[in-house]
């Protein structure tokens, strides 16, 4: 298992036979089931809430309300200002407002309901300009702006020769993770409480319940449990105080696992947005100039909405070289359901704008729309819209060059020849027989797009790794311990690829995620193989250094050493030692953080800084059949071309790159939470569609391995980038196979029909 | 919640007499859904898997007797050339994972304006069996449906079978989702032509407070074929006839807005399968 191998994840086997244990599963003895009692409204006054009918109902052993909250009432990853169980107000359609405990779920869910709440209820604000309106209700003592972010670069008054102007819309796409939020909770019996949980932080949680509980974070300690998928979904509390604060009353383990349709409300989601661009450029088509507008709907509380209008705004001309630029990023509250990470995290909305925006551009100019973007990539040593100067590979064009280069997909489009046999599954509408070839047009789009890997704007990003090597049946083990999210991304394996490499050591053991070691930061920002990743490599050398010294003697110093399968072999490469005889009863243990180069805050006036530390880039060509009668579609193929740095487990890098596109693709052709005055009406996967098979087609890729200089092995983040490009590419084909604008996603079959 | 699994036909009925509030439960693929969701809890459930002869089929004076517990992978690989409509709808219901338990019957019972089955059983002039303790009883499926998810079942009933013609002649089926496979339907039109009878059959599906028949459209298309002597030539059938047939479906259908799709695009994309499904039908008969 080295660095560079394709392994199989650890999980695999046991999640595709079903036996792998999902927080969902967990179980404790004599363990409590908790159930929340949700806002109906999405904005009202709370008069009163009443519990005492739930108190006395069979099974019932606890109903906590605010005011059994004994430590901070408000939390938040950035901005505390979500109530751990609502009080004064409710700002949104399913607000958390009290939880029981009982015996049984149903007894709880029942419980529940006898719940009493009087409200006042107020006319929500469901729309982000309505939010702006000087006579709007102010949602937060703050104001509804949650940031406002302003670039200014180069001339704010430049002129161009052509100027194309486009305003985009993006709908509220959910990360949909198959394991809904859940966890569970027991109570040491000395005050404290462990709390197996699934999350993308552990840290964060535990720093964030310590101050909700009330105590000492060494009396909260958080265990990873199964993971059924993330995307961003993770990152906020969702049921782990309500877990700790029913086990802690009542003594008891507790444990709460949300239905499908709690999911929805349970979790944030990625931000829609209202986009407003305007594109100048010269005659030979390089850019002039890209002014923009950029409003995001938080919904009713911040969670990381000021890291995602950050990205928004930086990174919405794209990676393009683009020497002047006026852009104006702002992310409200609204009483919608609340808005946060996501996959791609701010830079997927403004990659739809950009993209459409320069295929306009190169209509407007009569120009080949790659041979566009090639003209205006940006390069190694280029200046972002935010001053900062992009070092390491930069290969915009390259991977443009390289998608288009493709060969086109077998087979031309609608494959149908008006009788004998179809193959439907080929067609638009699938299997469900809406088309045999009649009305079918292909179309073929191409996009761009970039963002930033690992945490921005001067946040302290780092991890913790505890690497110990040891021998056990006459044979060396190393043990990995980190707390590091394994969310189905794969991090399990590449800790152990990493240690196995740097200590030459084939047994190689990776210890569950929990808060007895450091932080490791989320899994999330493409950033755990990198930052998490870093710190495994940095205390697997540490521990390797000190085995060596071990080993050393005049004939071989340390430093001439090194170790191969499970032996010290000198520089002549000659075995000396083997490890478990030189290691006999040791044990070498070593823990180490890692920190990447720092960043810097945006300039509150301009956006100027060096506020990103490491930039991916991926690039995708879409091919898509439409009925252009009946606007249904059929993703024919996508292919993308990535440069990853260094692929540590190819084989999981590919599957990122599946994935990620995959996710694109829903939120161009079909993944929508619809929200009407505030209420989401498609709260289940009956109405919330998630691609099939049958709408994701093969990806081919082109993985580029080019070294990023200042990166454990030359890795960059790879998780988030087929997120970004995949969706605008695939819009752009159908607006080249039906020539209609489509300035608003997910497409739906009604944009695209008469 | 009582659970009831009779191991006999009369034991189900006298238990439904017993209970005339018990939910039956067939495949379970709409009742346990709506269990999950918390959409109603019953006091009791019959579940109707042990009645062997209910996932059974046979003929039935020249008609094909369907148990309503056959599921729609057996329908498919056991009845799918003689009911071709019904199969092509079956085939675009859920997965197959849902096609292994999903039965017509349960369908029919849930009643749904969506109900794939639905269509092609009123393209086709299929009938219901419902029984009862006390009796027995065949209703056409055009008169089973009285509203959303509402049937003219009583209380005290089961459904015990549909009873259906062999394909007479082609038969098609459509329907319009916004994902390609697995998918409820935004609207769906099924298609059924007997030429012996100089008969046109049609069902919407999706687009409408129950399933519906486009009578008018049926009517017209039958006197285009008439008049040109079609039915018998086979002759090629004017752009003008296939248009206006689109046009009638569309306009038979009683459309809303919902989270699924808006009106005025089911409308009109009901016509698009109008015409599509008669020209297939058409270049087969
Ligand atoms: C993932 C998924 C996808 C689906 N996709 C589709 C789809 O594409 N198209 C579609 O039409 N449906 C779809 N459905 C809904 C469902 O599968 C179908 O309606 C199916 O036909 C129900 O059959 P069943 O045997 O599972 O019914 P059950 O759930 O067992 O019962 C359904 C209803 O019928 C009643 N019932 C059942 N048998 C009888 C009987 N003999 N007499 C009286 N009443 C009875 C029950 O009481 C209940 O009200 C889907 C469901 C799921 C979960």
């Amino acid at each position: 298992m080295r660095v560079g191998e394709s392994v199989q994840r650890s999980d695999g086997p046991a999640k595709v036979r079903g036996d792998f244990a999902y927080s969902s599963d967990l179980h404790a003895e004599g363990m409590l089931w908790g159930a929340t009692v949700r806002s109906p409204h999405p904005y009202a006054r709370i008069l009163s809430i009443d519990a005492s009918g739930a108190r006395t109902m069979p099974g019932v052993r606890a109903v906590l309300t605010h005011e059994d909250v004994p430590g901070q009432k408000l939390y938040g990853l950035e901005i505390q200002d979500q109530p751990v169980l609502a009080f004064d107000f409710v700002r949104y359609w399913g607000e958390a407002i009290a939880v029981v405990a009982a015996d049984h779920p149903e007894q709880a869910r029942r419980a529940a309901e006898k719940v009493r709440v009087e409200y006042q209820v107020l006319s929500p604000v469901t729309e982000p300009e309505q939010a702006l309106s000087a006579n709007a209700p102010q949602l937060h003592p703050g104001g509804n702006v949650t940031r406002e972010v302003k670039i200014r670069h180069g001339d704010q008054s430049a002129r161009a020769d052509v100027v194309v102007r486009g305003e985009y819309e993006i709908g509220m796409q959910d990360q949909a993770p198959l394991g809904p939020e859940s966890g569970l909770a027991i109570p040491d019996g000395e005050g404290g409480v462990d709390l197996s949980i699934a999350t993308q932080w552990l840290h964060v949680d535990q720093e964030q319940l310590a101050g909700i509980l009330g105590l000492p974070k060494e009396m909260v300690r958080l265990t990873l449990a199964g993971i059924g998928g993330a995307f961003g979904a993770r990152e906020d509390l969702s049921m782990q105080a309500h877990a700790c604060l029913l086990a802690l009353k009542t003594g008891r383990p507790v444990k709460i696992s949300y239905s499908r349709t709690e999911s929805f409300v349970g979790h944030v989601h990625r931000h829609p947005g209202r986009l407003a661009y305007e594109h100048g450029a010269n005659r030979d088509g390089r850019l002039v100039y890209v002014r923009a507008r950029i409003i995001l709907d938080g919904g009713a509380y911040a969670s990381s909405s000021t890291a995602v209008i950050a990205n928004a705004t930086c990174f919405s001309v794209g990676p393009y070289v683009c020497p002047n630029a006026t852009i104006d990023g702002i992310v409200v509250y609204t009483n919608n359901p609340p808005c946060g990470a996501m996959r791609g995290f701010g830079s997927v909305q403004n990659c739809y704008a950009h993209e459409a925006q320069m295929d306009r551009l190169a209509a407007a100019l009569d120009m080949d729309p790659v041979e566009l973007r090639i003209r205006n990539a940006m390069e190694t040593g280029s200046e972002m819209i935010t001053g900062q100067v992009i070092d390491g590979p930069v290969p915009v064009a390259e991977l443009l060059r390289r998608v288009k280069a493709f060969p086109s997909p077998l087979g031309a489009e609608g494959q149908g020849d008006g009788g004998g046999m179809h193959d439907l599954t080929a067609m638009p509408g699938g299997v469900s027989n809406t088309t045999h070839g009649e009305g079918v047009k292909r179309g073929v789009g191409y996009a761009v797009g970039f963002k930033n890997i690992g945490y921005s704007e001067g946040f302290d990003d780092y991890s913790t790794a505890r690497v110990r090597l040891y021998v056990v049946d006459g044979r060396p083990r190393v043990e990995v311990h980190s707390a590091a999210a394994e969310v189905g991304q794969g991090i399990v394996t590449v800790q152990a690829q990493i240690a196995g490499t740097e200590l030459g050591v084939s047994d190689v053991v990776v210890l569950n995620a929990d808060t007895g070691v450091g932080s490791a930061g989320s899994s999330s920002a493409s950033r755990q193989t990198y930052i998490t990743g870093g710190a495994v490599k940095a205390a697997s050398e540490a521990v390797c250094k000190r085995a060596l010294e071990l080993a050393e003697s005049e004939l071989h110093p340390a430093s001439e050493l090194r170790i191969e399968n499970d032996t010290v072999v000198g520089a002549d490469g000659k075995q000396i030692v083997s490890l478990a005889t030189l290691l006999g009863d040791a044990v070498i243990e070593e823990t180490r953080e890692f920190r990447p180069r720092r960043t810097h805050r945006l300039n509150p006036e301009t956006g100027q800084s060096n506020a990103h530390m490491q930039f991916a880039f991926a690039a995708h060509r879409a091919v898509v059949d439409v009925d252009t009668e009946l606007g249904l579609l059929k993703v024919v193929e996508l292919a993308t071309a990535q440069d990853v740095g260094r692929a540590i487990n190819p084989i999981a890098v590919q599957g990122q790159l599946e994935g990620g596109a995959a996710q694109g693709l829903g939120l161009a052709v079909m993944e929508e939470i619809q929200v009407k005055d505030g209420v989401i009406r498609n709260p289940s996967f009956t109405d919330y569609l998630l691609p099939t098979i049958l709408d994701m087609p093969p990806v081919r890729m082109d993985i580029l391995e080019l070294g990023d200089p200042n990166s454990p092995y030359g890795l960059k983040g790879v998780g988030e980038p087929p997120t970004i490009s995949s969706g605008p590419a695939i819009v752009a084909a159908i607006r080249a196979a039906t020539g209609r604008e489509i300035t608003r996603v997910p497409v739906r079959p009604h944009d695209l029909t008469p | 919640m009582e659970f009831m699994q009779p191991a006999t036909w009369s034991e189900a009925l006298a238990m439904k007499a017993a209970h005339p509030e018990a939910t039956p439960i067939a495949g379970g693929t709409d009742v346990m859904v709506g269990l999950n969701l918390d959409h109603g809890r019953p006091e009791s459930i019959i579940d109707l898997t042990r009645i062997r002869e209910l996932g059974e089929w046979g003929s039935d004076d020249g008609w094909l007797r369907i148990g309503a517990g056959v599921t729609y992978t057996k329908l498919i690989d056991e009845l799918g050339d003689r009911l071709p409509g019904l199969a092509m709808a079956s085939r675009t219901v859920g997965s197959p994972q849902i096609r292994n338990r999903g039965t017509v019957g349960g369908n029919l019972g849930t009643a749904s304006p969506a109900g794939d089955a639905h269509p092609p059983l009123l393209a086709a002039d299929a009938q219901v069996e419902l029984a009862s303790a006390t009796g027995t009883r065949r209703v056409p499926v055009r008169e089973f449906f009285t509203g959303p998810k509402q049937t003219t079942m009583r209380k005290d009933e089961l459904i015990a079978a549909f009873l259906v013609e062999p394909a007479a002649g082609p038969q098609q089926f459509s329907k319009v989702g916004t994902r390609n496979a697995m998918v409820i339907a935004v609207c769906s039109f099924a298609l059924a032509l007997d030429p012996a009878r100089r008969r046109v059959g049609t069902g919407i599906g999706s687009a409408g407070p129950t399933p519906l028949r486009a009578t008018e459209a049926e009517r017209f298309l039958e006197g285009v074929l008439d008049e040109q002597g079609s039915w018998d030539r086979r002759t090629r059938v004017s752009e003008a006839a296939v248009t206006r047939f689109g046009e009638l479906v569309a306009s038979a259908a009683r459309p809303i807005d919902d989270v699924r799709g808006t009106a005025a695009y089911r409308r009109h994309a009901l016509s698009v399968l109008a015409r599509r499904c008669f020209t297939w039908a058409w270049a087969a008969a």
